[in-house]
């Protein structure tokens, strides 16, 4: 008999570890009549990713995270970091001794001079916490005092393939596992019919690099850790959708066979990975209903489209990955990954710069604002930055109106919000030129350390052992730096 | 209302239910531990060194500028000497624990005194601080790391079963067997095995016919005479390539960010060729190694040499040259170091290694022999080199189509009339630095090519340079090229590696679960001439290989990872077999060997979402082949480093950034989606399905010849009525609304027939579930 209803699942054997799961949905449909209800169960499921023992290490302070971040590196010069002297100074050579030596990418290590160039447009304080933001963003300045700046973030790396990876895997080389795939590893997923690490991708009109799937690779670890990159339009995961002629309910029959002629020779072989696989249908199944009713942004009220902006509405904008994000959150999704590429201004950085800004300020600052509203923001912790700075001299001609700015390792700025951080501070400082770093520097290593402190993690405790050593997301090194967090 | 309450009083319940299993499970291996009783003669290699390896040497082992307290517990001398900052006191004295200050500050209670150290995370169980007293007690002797030890055929054990013997693995297989009181499994049945060994060896299903021998009694025979004819098929060298390209991180594109187009395909064909001519390992390493230095090189031998450029080539704007240069030195070093010798040399490259006798200086020397190469970096990004057909970076040679036609007819050109195909020289010396942490711009003290003195000292003779490196590599006396390809081979055939860490033979990888076997097969495989075919085979004909895969109650209890081997292996196909299953149960596969990598289906917009923006040369967008070049066996399939084919990704399959020696094997919902969305596996399912009713045969008889071209073997009586039922369920939904049909017929390019519609969607959805059974992706 054909079975209609498409919350029902394939009455497998009852064993134990499926009664907790039958019961799981079971409670699901009768409470919301919804997939999208983080299960009650979180660590009973056979498809369920579970926390490894004894984890987390200590009471969280974040249960997940967004991460809003800028791909092509935004120039902390035009965003947060505020350098009067640039103005004062600007054409000026950039002095040897503020340089030091510091290693020039094939783009500027032709240039004669190093002149100095300011923002050009103009910063202001704002809030009770007087922080100073750039005239690109008059949404986020708005909302400062929710806000958690790190301005004296560094790197090693100058080019933007070794960067990203460093940022996303705590390494320069390849073949790491992502910081989702170590927070979904170490925490488990809190929602049995979404992954627990997802990836949204947008792009500005900005000089934009490439991304690859390798930064939301899970590396070494279990590829159920992988990040799943969630795609606009009408197939949101890759062969999500039944073909054409074919419905639910012909699929929950299929399914039903497939599982009846799986348990026979499960019967007949012994191999408990039949088990699994059935399971994994099962999740299958259940994704082809949760995973676009999470991405359907068209039932959100006017309010909070208003509050994005129109371009929430619009898919593939960052607007609307951003409103995704807030209801990937809302469902336990434990690490949502966001990428909006185009900040790489070498050149014309102004126009290019207003473009990129005029696409993730409002949705950056709403997507707060929902939180917040919601009572989420307390557990989740929200990070936006790129994956290295901008010179504060300028490549190129010395055009005040049209200029570029080369990569900068050295110093850079970064936001954090929500998850245990502190609001309405101001952390680090660089020099007055924005080229060193002359307080409270912050490495990768302890940026990953600190996150994971946020989430209840001990980043030397939680490692992986492979090939023989024993990786870790902060690999030698990295301290969680106390005074970020609240 | 009663319903929610009584969930409620049942969740409480299961709550303190799992707190407690939770509990238990935590404190259950220490407890087991307690319990095993140690060994009568505790042994250093296996018992001894794992344990200091993993919790002693990262301060106390090969790395010397880590060394606390001037103790070096990996090398006997120092191990047992007067500890240079403590006269008077030994770490170990044998036969003295109590005056062993090792065995005194395991046991210690004083925080400040305790080994290992508090901040370290690291502890040691009782059983292993009672196996470091006892093997004390019994003298501390130390020996080599196993693996850095030639390996030598040891005499056959005794066994009382012999008839289950078939060769002398079986004896080794057996004797462990018997040790922990257990049976082998009986033979696998002639469908299963002829499966088997057709997925092994040419990774595709058995042709149909082989159905007629499942009622021959079981001879062995057959079996011999089977594998002979696979192995002389093209498709087997297909296979054997299919997992070679893993480890040569072999990719149709730059990777890197901008991730462009190159042409290195004619040595993935060179790779088919050397598998199909059974070319012996040695001279397959030594051509790809060193080709170019050969004596009198030809082309072909300098085309092998392709191996050492599959590496990743940047062209972000901007890099600086030298350091990339280094870069791609380093991974030529390390894939060396993985793929061939199964050692982490990586993990000398920024300090001495911490678990290996490899120290930093030697990593680099192995580094100089790489370090020649008269390489440029990319000169020119992806649009410019669209433009000027610049698909591959000094050096390299142009194969022509003429040469085609004669001594290079390995290559398939197809339409193509020239191709560029990076190779290596060695005709720009460099001198070669130990670099301080790994920094391509820290140099310190000069190096000359050379190789780890623990594995093999680099004899006088040999030149030092590649060519050199390549014979020192294929000397019968290095301990690990044999032992790693013969257990890469058994891991090809059992799911498993003899040792569970192909990757890793140093001293933190596994040990290997049949030492003497592993050693046996090593020295067996070089006295016949590292002949592949041969080393297969041997392990083919083996009652151990032959065993069926069931898993018993008995066998689940005693050993379900299957160490012991008392069953063959069970595992998940690779994406491509499954593709390639796919395609060939359907009738669907195209044969061609070699030529361009092509483009089958593929959902789209994958390459244009993650690009970076704009026009960025000829890999912006894929575009889909047509015709026959959708139905190319998988290892064809373009393979493009930043967004590999996803039908591949989504089964385990790696990247090709970096060299991978083996695949993880996940049971993902992301599988279950593509198994049943991907327009490739709809599209089979309907072409075997109007083949089948187009056939002529009475309806009655179309589900069961599905299941049989599928499955190769008769379904059972449960089978058959499930998928009987399926089957007219499915007839009379797409009957009642034939609208439904049509556009799930239309699915795929091929040709659709003129047949019935509601009986073909009917059978093509049979079809589907079938190709969506355990059974199909498993290799059994």
């Amino acid at each position: 008999m054909m079975n209609d209803n498409p919350l029902s699942e394939h009455p497998l054997k009852v064993n134990r570890r499926h009664f907790f799961s039958q019961l799981s949905v079971g409670i699901g449909s009768l409470a919301l009549g919804s997939l999208l209800i983080p299960d009650l169960f979180t660590r009973s499921g056979p498809t369920q990713v579970s926390p490894a023992p004894g984890l987390p290490h200590f009471a969280p302070r974040a249960k997940r995270i967004i991460y809003l971040f800028q791909a092509g590196a935004p120039s902390q010069l035009e965003t947060f970091d505020y350098k009067p002297t640039l103005l004062q100074r600007m054409g000026e050579d950039l002095p040897e001794s503020v340089r030091q030596g510091q290693r020039l990418t094939g783009m500027t290590s032709e240039q004669e001079r190093f002149p100095l160039m300011p923002a050009a447009v103009g910063f202001k304080q704002y809030g009770e916490s007087g922080a100073w933001v750039s005239d690109y963003f008059p949404y986020l300045s708005k909302i400062v005092d929710d806000l958690c700046f790190v301005k004296s973030m560094h790197t090693e790396a100058i080019n933007h393939d070794p960067a990203i990876t460093f940022f996303q895997t705590g390494s320069q080389i390849s073949g790491r596992p992502s910081m989702g795939s170590w927070m979904s590893y170490g925490l488990g997923n809190e929602n049995k019919n979404l992954p627990s690490f997802v990836v949204l991708t947008s792009r500005g009109k900005g000089n934009s690099q490439g991304l690859y799937s390798k930064l939301w690779s899970s590396g070494f670890l279990d590829s159920k850790h992988q990040g799943v990159l969630l795609r606009s339009g009408h197939n949101p995961v890759l062969y999500l959708n039944n073909p054409d002629g074919v419905s639910r309910s012909d699929k929950r029959h299929m399914l039903d066979h497939v599982a009846t002629l799986n348990e026979l020779h499960q019967n007949a072989t012994g191999d408990d990975e039949i088990e699994s696989r059935i399971a994994q249908y099962e999740m299958a199944y259940r994704m082809q209903m949760s995973v676009p009713e999470v991405m359907d942004v068209t039932k959100e009220p006017e309010h909070i489209v208003k509050l994005y902006g129109e371009d929430c509405q619009v898919p593939g904008t960052y607007a609307a990955n951003a409103l995704q994000a807030r209801r990937l959150a809302e469902n336990g999704v434990r690490f949502i990954q966001l990428y909006h590429q185009g900040w790489d201004q070498h050149g014309n950085l102004p126009d290019e710069m207003a473009g990129q800004a005029r696409d993730v300020d409002q949705a950056s600052a709403a997507l707060i604002i929902d939180l917040k509203q919601r009572g989420l923001l307390e557990d989740t912790l929200v990070i936006w930055g790129g994956e290295f700075g901008r010179t504060n001299y300028c490549q190129g001609n010395f055009d005040p109106k049209n200029y570029g700015r080369d990569h900068h390792p050295r110093a850079f700025s970064i936001w954090m919000a929500g998850g245990g951080v502190k609001p309405g501070i101001t952390y680090g400082r660089t020099d007055e030129f924005g080229y060193n770093i002359e307080e409270n520097p912050v490495h990768i290593n302890d940026f990953h350390a600190t996150l994971m402190y946020a989430m209840g993690l001990d980043h030397e405790k939680l490692t992986y052992k492979y090939q023989g050593r024993r990786f870790r997301l902060t690999d030698v090194a990295g301290n969680v730096i106390d005074d970020l967090l609240a | 209302m009663k319903q929610r309450i009584g969930i409620a009083t049942i969740l409480a319940g299961l709550g303190i239910l799992m707190v407690g299993y939770l509990k238990v499970k935590r404190e259950a291996p220490q407890s087991d531990l307690v319990q095993a009783p140690l060994p009568e003669v505790v042994d250093y290699n296996f018992h001894i060194k794992p344990i200091l390896s993993d919790n002693c040497y990262t301060c106390h082992g090969p790395d010397a500028n880590k060394r606390k307290a001037g103790l070096r517990l990996d090398m006997e001398e120092e191990a047992l000497g007067e500890l240079p900052e403590n006269p008077g006191k030994f770490a170990i004295v044998p036969g003295k624990p109590a005056r062993s200050l090792l065995h005194v500050r395991i046991h210690s209670r004083d925080e400040n005194q305790v080994m290992p150290p508090p901040d370290s995370k690291l502890s040691l169980t009782w059983r292993e601080k009672k196996l470091l007293e006892k093997w004390i007690e019994q003298g501390a002797e130390f020996e080599r790391h196993w693996a850095f030890m030639p390996p030598e055929k040891a005499p056959l054990p005794t066994v009382t079963d012999t008839a289950f013997i078939q060769n002398e693995i079986d004896v080794f297989v057996l004797r462990k067997l018997e040790e922990n009181g257990l049976q082998p499994s009986p033979r696998a049945d002639l469908p299963t095995l002829y499966r088997r060994i057709s997925l092994d060896l040419n990774g595709l299903p058995p042709s149909p016919d082989i159905l007629k021998f499942a009622d021959i009694p079981a001879e062995r025979v057959g079996i011999s005479d089977y594998i002979d004819s696979l192995m002389k098929l093209p498709a087997y060298g297909e296979r054997m390539t299919q997992n070679w390209l893993d480890i040569a991180r072999y990719a149709d594109s730059h990777g890197y960010q901008d991730d462009s187009y190159r042409s290195m395909w004619p040595w993935r064909d060179w790779v088919i060729h050397a598998f199909n001519e059974n070319m012996p390992y040695d001279e397959f390493l030594k051509w790809q190694l060193a080709g170019d230095l050969l004596p009198g090189a030809n082309r072909e031998q300098v085309l092998a040499t392709g191996f050492n450029r599959n590496h990743p080539i940047t062209q972000e704007g901007g890099v600086i040259q030298e350091e990339y240069q280094s870069a791609y030195v380093v991974d030529r070093t390390n894939t060396f170091g993985k793929a061939v010798l199964g050692v982490t040399l990586e993990c000398a490259k920024c300090h001495d290694h911490k678990y290996d006798a490899i120290s930093q200086k030697e990593y680099y020397q192995v580094y100089a022999f790489f370090n020649n190469v008269d390489e440029k970096g990319l000169q020119m990004d992806a649009v410019q080199a669209a433009q000027n057909h610049f698909f591959a970076d000094p050096p390299f040679i142009t194969i022509t189509r003429e040469e085609t036609e004669k001594l290079l007819s390995i290559v398939n050109m197809e339409d193509t009339e020239s191709v560029n195909v990076m190779v290596m020289n060695d005709s720009m010396p460099r001198q070669t630095y130990v670099l301080n942490r790994g920094n391509y711009d820290e140099p310190g003290d000069a190096v000359f090519p050379g190789t780890p003195e623990e594995i093999l000292p680099f004899p006088d003779s040999l030149p030092k340079n590649r060519l050199g490196l390549a014979r020192w590599t294929t000397d019968p006396a290095n301990p690990l090229t044999a032992r790693v390809f013969v257990n890469r081979i058994w891991a090809l055939l059992f799911g498993q590696g003899l040792v569970r860490t192909p990757e890793d033979f140093g001293v933190q990888g596994s040990l290997p679960t049949h030492p003497e076997l592993l050693d046996w097969l090593a020295a067996d495989f070089v006295e016949n001439g590292w002949d592949i075919r041969y080393l297969l085979k041997k392990i083919m004909l083996s009652a151990t290989y032959q065993q069926q895969s069931r898993l018993t109650p008995e066998l689940r209890q005693a050993d379900p990872e299957n160490l012991l081997l008392g069953r063959a292996g069970r595992f998940r196909l690779s994406g491509e077999m499954i593709r390639d299953y796919i395609l060939a149960t359907s009738g669907l596969l195209n044969r061609d060997i070699g030529g361009p990598s092509v483009k089958p289906y593929q959902p789209p917009g994958l390459w244009e979402e993650t690009n970076a923006g704009g026009n960025r040369g000829i890999l912006t967008k894929y575009e889909a082949d047509s015709g026959e070049k959708l139905y190319r066996r998988s290892l064809y399939t373009f393979w493009k480093r930043t967004l590999p084919p996803p039908n591949m990704t989504i089964f385990d399959a790696p990247t090709r950034d970096f060299s991978e020696v083996r695949r993880q094997q996940t049971n993902t919902p992301l599988q279950a989606l593509a198994l049943q969305n991907d327009i490739q596996v709809l599209e089979a399912s309907r072409v075997l399905a109007q083949r089948i009713i187009g056939s002529g045969q009475a309806e009655g008889t179309w589900v069961p010849e599905v299941f049989r071209t599928i499955l190769m073997r008769h379904p059972s009586q449960g089978e058959r009525e499930a998928l009987g039922r399926f089957y007219r369920d499915m007839y009379q939904r797409y009957a009642t609304r034939p609208e439904d049909a049509d556009p799930l017929l239309q699915v795929g390019s091929y040709q659709l027939k003129d047949t019935d519609r509601a009986r073909t969607a009917a059978l093509m959805l049979t079809a589907q579930v079938i190709y969506n059974l355990a059974e199909t992706i498993t290799r059994e």
